[in-house]
């Protein structure tokens, strides 16, 4: 084998071993750090009540043969384009559920998609959004679920198809697409609109269905809020920016009326995935759904595919 | 000759009329259901204080959603799921017992605010009731796609 052959094997043996490094369940930390996982104070659970409603939790991790909301035992089919994904049991239940997790854990869950056993989670659980919750709020957000009921049985396993059926590629994707930072409030903006901004972009997590995504299912960020497929493969999330084909004829109060009753400017009604939405966004309070609908208005206006109606 | 111009004629007849009964269909459901946006704006203004509590509104309000809604799940042949930009999910066709149970609980829930209700109090305890089935219909029944 000559020199040039010697420098090839190795170059491609190096290559594969960083290729398998870069995708182990370890290199995300490895990289952008385990600093941002340690809560400042002790959790309150009061907190942790509003940012679970504004959250959503419920909307994908209830048990679908239950009629308590608060049963949260997942299950719930969420079919997508990349395959069928079963929200975990989230429960406090010891064995089924994340009853012997440690508040770190649910931080590092939450805002770093990595599991307590190191393997990564689906970016269809939102943590690219969830990422911007300080772990403060994350920890708060632990507190309150831990009061809630524990719940048996584990949902089955996702039935995604390939490539997205293999884990180690999400190390890539979340070193490729997940912003690990804690949102920060803009001190040249109003308390409301900051309120807003972390609503929207971190807990209520909403760019996550009205953006389009890309091949690799990551939001297309000059497109964010501009409208996205519906979360089902038909029908569509429309266009919040404040663009003609979005929100621009609606007043912040109408947003905000609309996030409480579910009814439009026009009475109709939200429908599809967005009625669950209301659900939760009903358990707010009048100054966060305002919060919201200052946040919208601010957005720059993105010309959408899909239309308010 | 002659026959085969019958035979297109009658074809084409066909084909204009499914088409036509279809699009009818699609129009005649979203004009139930835009006569139901305009009977719920009075209420939820007066639900929220910034009108003057009506009866006789209300009780019209109640009328209309329960003579719109009987209608309204009589228009959806099966030549109607698509097209003329409706939103019906094509669970409608799939479970039709299910989407007409659901059609019947609006009807019996408006039925019953309209006899338990006679003042502003009971107005504002029975009514919520009645205007919870919007959202939760279209929930599963309505799939709204980009224009």
């Amino acid at each position: 084998m000559g020199r040039v052959g010697r420098t090839l094997l190795a170059s491609v043996v190096f290559g594969c071993f960083a290729a398998y490094w870069l995708t182990s369940f370890d290199a995300y930390s490895v990289f952008r750090g385990d600093d941002r996982l340690l809560p400042s104070r002790a959790p309150d659970g009061a907190k942790g009540k509003t940012l679970f409603a504004a959250g959503g939790c419920v909307s994908c991790h209830a048990s679908p043969d239950s009629t308590d909301r608060l049963h949260l035992g997942g299950g719930k089919p969420l079919v997508t384009p990349f395959g069928i994904f079963y929200p975990p049991n989230i429960s406090p239940d010891p064995d089924d559920g994340i009853g012997r997790w440690t508040g770190v854990q649910f931080i590092r869950a939450l805002r770093e998609g990595t599991a307590p056993d190191r393997h990564p989670y689906y970016p269809a659980f939102p943590y690219p959004s969830y990422r911007g919750m300080s772990p403060d709020d994350a920890a708060d957000l632990f507190a309150f679920i831990r009061t809630l009921p524990p719940v048996k049985g584990k949902a089955p396993d996702h039935e995604l198809t390939f490539p997205y059926s293999v884990r180690r590629g999400l190390v890539l994707w979340k070193l490729a697409f997940l912003n690990g930072t804690v949102l920060h409030r803009d001190p040249n903006r109003s308390t409301l609109w900051n309120r807003g901004y972390y609503l929207v972009e971190a807990v209520g997590h909403c760019a996550e269905c009205h953006s389009p995504r890309n091949l690799a299912g990551a939001i297309v960020q000059d497109k964010r809020f501009s409208g996205g497929p519906d979360i089902d493969g038909k029908g569509a999330a429309p266009n919040i920016t404040p663009d003609q084909t979005g929100l621009a004829g609606w007043s912040e109060a109408a947003i905000a009326s609309y996030l409480k009753d579910g009814f439009t400017p026009d009475f109709d009604s939200a429908g599809g995935a967005m009625a669950e939405v209301i659900r939760n966004t009903a358990e707010l309070s009048d100054a966060d759904r305002l919060a919201i609908a200052t946040y919208l208005k601010s957005l720059t206006p993105i010309q959408g595919q899909s239309r308010v109606r | 000759m002659n026959a085969n111009r019958l035979l297109l004629a009658l074809s084409l007849t066909a084909v204009v009329t499914v088409a036509f009964a279809s699009t009818e269909s699609i129009g005649d459901r979203q004009r139930i259901m835009k006569a139901n946006g305009a009977a719920t704006k009075p209420v939820v203004a007066m639900l929220k204080g910034e009108a003057p509590f009506d009866l006789a509104t209300v009780q019209k309000s109640l009328a209309d959603y329960q003579t719109g809604i009987a209608t309204f799940v009589t228009l959806f042949p099966d030549d109607s799921k698509s097209g003329a930009k409706t939103a019906a999910s094509p669970k409608i066709w799939d479970d039709t017992a299910g989407f007409k149970a659901a059609a019947d609980k609006f009807a019996s829930d408006a039925k019953t605010a309209a006899s338990a209700i006679t003042d502003e109090a009971s107005f504002k305890a029975a009514m919520p009731t009645v205007l919870k089935n919007c959202g939760s219909c279209h929930e599963t029944w309505r799939v709204k796609d980009a224009q």
